[in-house]
């Protein structure tokens, strides 16, 4: 069968990479073909829906060699590819919004059963109302079941972290299932310039999926998940507690691994740092909110005001002490969540009352204000910015965290 | 300050209403006197299963303190009475999550009382229940096992029954007065029961048991592993294939060695093995792969992996080649297929004995026929030693027809 290629052969660059004009499920789709992918399902939900058409693309330009499996439903899809991975199969699912929840069982029973999926969640607003703009709480409803959670804010970025999941997820110390987090329509939907490595420098890096002695094979007689009585969950639990916590020193290993054969990639795996060495006021936000920030922080910087950004990448394994040591320094934290928590201390977001946690044994503890902005893909404005930027200032001057959280940028 | 505590090891399905009857009946007979109680099921043997042991406990004390003192646990690490409400739960019982054979006087503290319903003897029943370190009392109620189903409940009089008894063994905590008052309560004031209750409590047999009494048999243990010892991933090994029996002919499977489950068992298969016809069908639709097959191609039950479901007995197309019999007619788990082919006359009188016997073969838990239950208990209560005057409760037997 003749195959038609929309996409002229891209040129090589010096690095042996190639430069593409792609989204960042298109950058998505493009480490899967690099990382051979086995077994991948697909049901389509906005703006998830736009890495299944990348990778069906892929194999139907002979790009990719893969089973792509339509399922009737997210509850199938995840279930689908639980169980390829548990026959040793290198797989990928994903989805967004109200879909990953219609998965939730799914979902929970991925982590005890030590499968390495890698998902991509396109992080969209949770029903009702029916939305499609960006929130962060689809995700984080599985923070606390053993998946690995991470937020990524550029295309190039997605590729990477999509190599560096497979990596992590399938190292025999952690088999752990790993979702990243792409921002609906700021980073889902937009194309960038994005650095492709060869083939051979990926496979230099990313080894083949050894399932070992929990592979389902007959060769390898085993029973997977029977039940269990009061006698042995919490055993089962604190295995996955001791995965979760090795996670830590496998991210680093495999981020320096990835600097080395890549020739890029972050020094600290867990957060990105954004003019905060002499920052007194840091502000702190995930996924693609950095833009605007990053831009206000130039023009405060330019009036003399010091602010900087963290980006935090890594949710869970989360880098408790390193966060707490990098923000030491400062007068004042702002953290931003495009997220809610109704109800929580403080009625702040997730990511917030987080921060609080981690700081609680640390030395210093900087006045914290925590604000919900940006919510159902609003618009972050320069304005939203400055307003969160003042207001740490103000607490900064006082040394005193005004408790309430701040809604910024909704129609008052 | 004083506290009581009962456990009550019944049949799972078949008695779990009549388990949680006794136990709410312990500790409104002891609110009679102004103590303070709790009656509980754990989840330990859920999902409860047909016929699987199962417990329910009772704790009564003086003050709310003393109660939650004894509650604060699991379950209780020790009883004053061990209530066991079906005779062939003697034979130890085995939970549905790998804790090996517990005997069933486990739990019963030294000089404690193991009350029982049973139409044994107490001899016959120290065949079955294992020696304890301890001397403790062997009281009998004599009545067969009372089983019903899901939703249901055998109006027979058992818990009056078992209430009355532990009003003999336990008077200090449950008065025969407070035992009927509770009972009568419970039943909208009338007698009948309370009746049952007095003649048990007239009626209860005793006799205790010396450490040097009981099965000598080791009941097999299982040691559980360290959360680092286990498989991760929620995985276990499977179970192996099996191997030939002996000169490389025949077949017996691997089993679990870790559930054996056969003390779900009621009943057992008995087989005739010159009447089987060789049809594999009970080797094929054995939901547990009980059978072994012989050098000589016949089918011999594995008593240790047998739960008496009786699926051989309905599949065999041999007439009389496979009986269910009761499992109190057994002392022991032995292979019949050995037994036949050492002294086969000798087998097939007392292959004859077992299922000749009507006591032996009646089924213990279903009803076959219209009317079944209403003559069940009326035979029930007479043995109890209640005469009924009144008509029985439930349904009227005199409309209908077998």
């Amino acid at each position: 069968m003749a195959v038609v290629t929309t996409t002229p052969p891209p040129a090589a660059t010096a690095s042996g990479d190639t430069e593409l004009l792609i989204s960042g499920s298109e950058a998505c789709a493009e480490a899967l073909a690099l990382a051979d992918l086995d077994v991948v399902t697909a049901y389509p939900i906005r703006p998830y829906d736009t890495v299944m058409q990348a990778i069906a693309k892929k194999i139907a330009n002979g790009q990719l060699v893969a089973e792509y499996i339509v399922a009737e439903g997210e509850h199938s899809q995840f279930e689908v590819v639980k169980h390829a991975s548990t026959v040793g199969a290198r797989v990928f699912c994903g989805s967004s919004g109200v879909g990953w929840m219609y998965a939730m069982e799914c979902l929970t029973v991925t982590p005890p059963l030590r499968v390495p999926m890698v998902c991509m969640v396109g992080n969209r607003a949770l029903d009702d109302p029916g939305a499609f703009g960006v929130e962060h709480n689809d995700a984080l409803v599985v923070r606390d079941l053993g998946w690995m959670l991470i937020w990524v804010d550029t295309a190039q970025e997605m590729l990477d972290t999509t190599l560096l999941a497979y990596r992590i997820a399938e190292d025999r110390r952690v088999f752990l299932p790993c979702a990243i987090s792409a921002d609906g329509a700021f980073l889902t939907h937009s194309q960038a310039i994005v650095q492709v490595p060869s083939r051979a420098k990926v496979d230099k890096f990313l080894p083949r999926y050894d399932r070992g002695d929990l592979l389902l094979h007959p060769d390898n007689p085993i029973t997977v998940a029977p039940q269990a009585n009061e006698d042995w969950v919490i055993e089962i639990r604190r295995q996955n507690n001791e995965a979760m916590g090795r996670a830590y020193t496998v991210i680093e290993e495999a981020y320096a691994d990835f600097r080395k054969v890549f020739g890029r990639g972050p020094e600290n795996p867990w957060f990105e740092e954004y003019m905060t060495e002499d920052a007194d006021v840091i502000l702190m936000g995930m996924g693609t909110i950095s833009l605007p920030f990053k831009v206000g922080i130039r023009n405060m910087r330019a009036k003399g005001k010091k602010v900087g950004l963290i980006r935090p990448r890594w949710f869970r394994p989360f880098p408790t002490e390193r966060m707490a040591a990098a923000l030491q320094g400062a007068k004042a934290i702002g953290v931003i969540d495009r997220d809610y928590s109704f109800g929580s201390p403080f009625g702040s977001g997730v990511v917030a009352n987080e921060i609080r946690a981690a700081m609680y044994n640390a030395e210093k503890r900087p006045p914290l204000l925590s604000f919900i902005c940006g919510l159902g893909g609003r618009e972050v404005t320069l304005e939203d910015v400055y307003k969160a930027a003042d207001l740490c200032f103000e607490a900064a001057s006082s040394g005193k965290s005004p408790l309430k959280t701040q809604w910024l940028g909704v129609r008052e | 300050m004083a506290h009581f505590t009962c456990e009550v090891v019944y049949r799972g399905i078949f008695q779990k209403n009549l388990a949680a009857r006794i136990c709410r009946g312990i500790v409104l007979s002891a609110r009679k006197a102004g103590r303070w109680g709790i009656a509980f099921g754990r989840y330990g043997d859920s999902p409860q299963r047909n016929g699987i042991p199962a417990k329910d406990f009772a704790i009564v004390a003086d003050t709310v303190e003393e109660l939650e003192q004894n509650m604060a646990r699991y379950e209780p690490k020790e009883v004053d009475v061990t209530i066991c409400v079906d005779d062939t739960l003697a034979k130890g019982v085995e939970s549905w999550a790998w804790y090996g054979l517990q005997p069933i006087s486990r739990l019963t503290v030294p000089n404690g009382t193991l009350l029982m319903t049973s139409l044994q003897t107490p001899e016959h029943l120290l065949k079955d229940i294992h020696k304890k370190d301890a001397p403790y009392n062997l009281a009998l109620i004599s009545a067969k096992a009372s089983f019903s189903g899901l939703w249901v409940y055998k109006e027979d009089h058992t818990e009056a029954r078992i209430l009355g008894a532990l009003a003999k063994i336990q008077p200090s905590f449950l008065s025969l007065d407070a035992v009927c008052q509770a009972i009568q309560e419970a039943e909208w004031g009338s007698e009948l029961k309370a009746s049952s209750a007095r003649k048990a409590f007239e009626r209860l047999s005793s006799r205790p048991v010396k450490i040097t009494e009981g099965n000598p048999e080791t009941p097999y243990a299982f040691e559980m592993p360290k959360w680092w010892e286990m498989r991760e991933g929620v995985t276990i090994p499977a179970i192996p294939v099996g191997k030939p029996m002996e000169g490389g002919k025949g077949y017996v499977p691997e089993r679990n060695p870790y559930f054996k489950k056969y003390t779900t068992r009621t009943m057992r298969p008995v087989i005739d093995f010159d009447k089987c016809v060789k049809c594999t069908l009970c080797w094929i639709q054995c939901p547990d792969t009980c059978f072994d097959v012989t050098p000589d191609g016949l089918y011999d039950a594995n008593m240790e992996s047998c739960c008496g479901c009786g699926v051989c007995e309905a599949v065999c197309p041999a007439k009389d080649c496979i009986t269910m019999v009761r499992e109190d007619a057994f002392d022991d788990n032995a292979s019949q297929w050995e037994m036949w082919a050492k002294d086969k006359p000798g087998y097939t009188t007392w292959l004859g004995n077992k299922i000749k016997s009507k006591e032996h073969v009646v089924r213990s838990h279903g009803f076959r026929f219209r009317g079944q239950y209403e003559e069940e208990i009326k035979q029930d209560l007479e043995q109890g030693g209640i005469e009924i005057t009144a008509g029985i409760p439930g349904e009227n037997a005199g409309s209908k027809q077998r």
